[in-house]
């Protein structure tokens, strides 16, 4: 019985069947009745289900872009509750994809930097000084504020802003390795947090402690961008180019080596890899997705302040990053869209229900126990337990397999056919 | 410039002489697990944490007794507990999140360090939450009063400064903590044991020495001077919160990289340096640079040397330069 039920289970056009079901009846719910968080979470978690079928790469990323452009936002908009459901997928975007640019730094390249969030915060300062009248402070042409069609073009050079930090960090941190490298990266993020904290003199350039408000909104033809439903759609378009960047990256040349360096530095080096080089980009290229994602950040919340990027911020990253699995690309975006939904969902649920709980009389849990306030502690048990049983993360990352004989059938047709080209890409590896 | 910036130099050197000297005793803890694991006990900071608030607890219990105990026969008392059950965290903590972990690769026990810290920090503001109301907490104020020194009739340009009694009792416990630990180290038989493991931790095992035990040691003995330094801090500022611990730590850690990570001693004389430099810099550093920079700047002068020593002295001041081996 049970082989039979597991054999239908693995049958493609069954798995479709109960997926379909299982869309439906989840975004039915949803749609119908409002208040229903769970149903809300169960269609998200249809995304993680629909990675493990057995259908073909192709076909999951098409039923993925529908479900993630077509029904999640139709279904949640049925009532009052919209915006704050359009507001949690935002952010799940958002840290998704810093979560990703923090993996390839500490997963790929396995260079622990505990203070990302510098990056990010590059990022949202980059945007928000120029759509206030902050940059006139200091600039001495040009109208400021700038107009909300600048957004598109600050998404570039926030990523540029943060990339260049992130080299301008990597080059004295270089020479330094595994746990040093982490206290220093940790050091810099507070520096670049207490810099952007007292830089309201002898200049402003940053506001202090004030922060800066009233960020001018985005605007796509004509239209401003203020809603978290439209931010959405920005988020998700840009999350999904970064998902795109990374596969790509992880296969590369480039991919490959950082996974060298992470393995053993020094055989890296004797097989040829630049170091310098590869340690670099992971830092830069890490760097430009966080950067990216702080511009969209200061657009959205159009009020950004130290407080914002914290140390705390940074582990949080770190968090998603270990719990998914380091070096995994699905890994980190299962971690980071859990921890976002445990922080922003969950965990302010439970509050409520709790505070309801001793309201009514029913037990009475002390307010310093209050869920929201355990964050550190539910943080600090994933770290330990999962670094202790789970080094892997929930989806352990996998190397793509080859198949030797066809690798070699497929080498003697080209090999006769490209003899030179092969020969050019040798020497191009020395060099 | 100049004359101003002797005027408070008395003063800085009094501040900065207290928190070099919390600075150094938390930099052993430090030191010596790195010296004999390598590995940076990111935790050691929380261990401090708690034991100002083990010694703060204490102190409150024990003056709710009655104050006919004389004061430094219960700070002995408080300092003894609270070094003790600090030792004992730390050992607990070596069993369960860093032995087990003692091959993996050297990521992952830098993630359980940061996340055992986690956990210590929130059990610890939970407690004080649920007992007193509030996860900030003032301890009693003993040894308070206040002494003026004259030094102003010494050279007529300082100003005068003035300490607390707390002062003379945490420079005086953290030099007494120093000593005795190097004397541990250096003419023990479990001190040479240590020294032996840090050097080779195979051979260690080789010539009969039981590898397991002289960690555990290790970590009590930092541990515990971890917890007695909590105490003293609590002692002298007063009021203690659970996050304390992690900006502490890390600047312990980087006195530790300032002397030369590994060497005891030079732990001590980086956590001294630091300590000055940064009160120095604290005081000094909008007079220097016209107000551009302000008190506020202080930590990043603090992590600007940790990444001045390491580009250009990684080794530290007092180390030796150690060739990676393949």
């Amino acid at each position: 019985m049970k082989a039979k039920f597991s054999s239908f289970l693995q049958h493609k056009w069954s798995q479709v069947i109960l997926f379909s079901v299982f869309i439906a009846v989840t975004s039915s719910a949803l749609y119908f009745s409002q208040k229903s968080v769970v149903s809300f979470l169960l269609l998200l978690g249809s995304l993680l289900v629909l990675h493990y079928m057995n259908l073909k790469k192709v076909t999951k990323w098409i039923v993925a872009a529908g479900l993630l452009f077509f029904l999640i936002p139709f279904a949640s908009s049925g009532g009052p509750a919209y915006q704050s459901y359009m507001e949690v997928a935002t952010m799940v975007g958002i840290y998704i994809s810093m979560a990703l640019g923090l993996n390839i730094v500490v997963g790929m390249a396995g260079l622990l930097d505990l203070g990302f969030v510098a990056f990010f915060a590059v990022g949202a300062y980059s945007y928000s000084i120029f759509a206030t009248p902050q940059a006139s402070n200091f600039m001495p042409f040009g109208q400021y504020p700038l107009g909300g069609e600048s957004f598109w073009g600050f998404l570039i050079i926030g990523g540029i802003c943060a990339a260049i930090a992130g080299v301008l960090i990597g080059v004295p941190v270089l020479r330094v390795k595994g746990d040093y490298l982490a206290i220093v990266t940790l050091g810099f993020g507070e520096i670049i947090r207490i810099v952007f904290n007292n830089l309201d003199r002898p200049i402003n350039f940053t506001g202090g402690a004030m922060g800066i408000s009233s960020v001018t909104p985005p605007k796509l033809f004509g239209i401003e961008l203020v809603f978290p439903n439209q931010f959405y759609f920005v988020t998700l378009v840009i999350l999904l180019f970064t998902i795109f960047a990374v596969l790509r990256l992880e296969h590369s040349k480039l991919g490959r080596s950082w996974k060298a360096v992470r393995e053993n530095e020094i055989a890296a080096q004797a097989m040829g890899i630049p170091l310098v080089k590869t340690k670099l980009l992971a830092f830069a290229l890490g760097a430009t997705f966080s950067g990216m994602m702080g511009v969209v950040f200061a657009a959205k919340q159009a009020f950004i302040d130290p407080t914002s990027f914290t140390l705390m911020e940074s582990f949080t990253i770190l968090v998603m990053v270990v719990l998914g699995g380091m070096g995994s690309v699905p890994g980190v975006i299962l971690g980071a869209a859990v921890v976002t939904i445990l922080n922003l969902q969950v965990l302010t649920e439970l509050t409520n229900w709790v505070n309801q709980l001793s309201l009514n009389g029913i037990v009475t849990i002390p307010d310093a126990l209050s869920p929201a306030k355990m964050q550190k502690f539910i943080f600090g048990a994933i770290l330990v337990l999962f670094a202790l049983y789970r080094p892997k993360g929930l989806i352990p990352s996998k190397n793509k397999i080859f198949d030797a004989s066809k690798l070699k059938v497929s080498k003697k047709t080209e090999g006769i056919e490209n003899k030179d080209s092969v020969v050019v890409e040798n020497e191009k590896v020395q060099v | 410039m100049l004359p101003e910036m002797f005027q408070t130099l008395p003063q800085v050197l009094i501040d900065g002489l207290t928190l070099g000297a919390v600075y150094a005793v938390v930099a052993l803890g430090y030191t010596m697990v790195y010296g004999i694991l390598q590995l940076i006990n990111f935790a050691h900071g929380e261990i401090f944490m708690t034991g100002a608030f083990i010694g703060t607890a204490l102190f409150i219990m024990f003056m709710g007794w009655g104050s006919a105990i004389p004061q430094i026969l219960l700070l002995i008392i408080v300092l003894v507990i609270t070094a003790s059950i600090t030792g004992f965290i730390g050992v607990g903590m070596e069993r369960v999140a860093y032995r087990p972990l003692r091959n993996a690769p050297r990521l992952i026990p830098l993630i359980t360090a940061i996340g055992i810290s986690f956990v210590l920090q929130d059990v610890i503001r939970f407690i004080a939450e649920l007992t007193s109301g509030n996860y900030i907490v003032t301890g009693p104020s003993l040894f308070s009063e206040n002494i003026n020194l004259k030094t102003s009739s010494i050279w007529s340009v300082f100003n005068d400064a003035s300490f607390k009694t707390s002062f003379l009792i945490v420079l005086t416990v953290a030099i007494l903590l120093m000593i005795t630990l190097d004397f541990f180290v250096n003419r023990t038989k479990w001190g040479t044991a240590m020294r032996a493991v840090a050097l080779d931790r195979e051979t260690a095992a080789l010539m009969s020495i039981n590898v397991n035990k002289v960690i555990s040691i290790t970590f009590f003995i930092g541990s515990a001077l971890g917890g007695a330094t909590g105490v003293l801090f609590a002692l002298q500022y007063g009021t203690i919160d659970p996050y304390i611990g992690f900006i502490l730590g890390l600047k312990a850690f980087i006195a530790a990289v300032l002397g030369g990570i590994g060497n005891i001693r030079g732990a001590m004389l980086g956590g001294i340096m630091l300590g000055v430099m940064e009160m120095f810099a604290a005081a000094n550093l909008s007079l220097l640079t016209g107000g551009i920079f302000g008190a506020e700047y202080k930590d990043v002068f603090a992590f600007a040397i940790l990444i001045l020593v390491l580009i250009f002295k990684p080794e530290g001041l007092l180390g030796k330069p150690t060739a990676e081996k393949v």
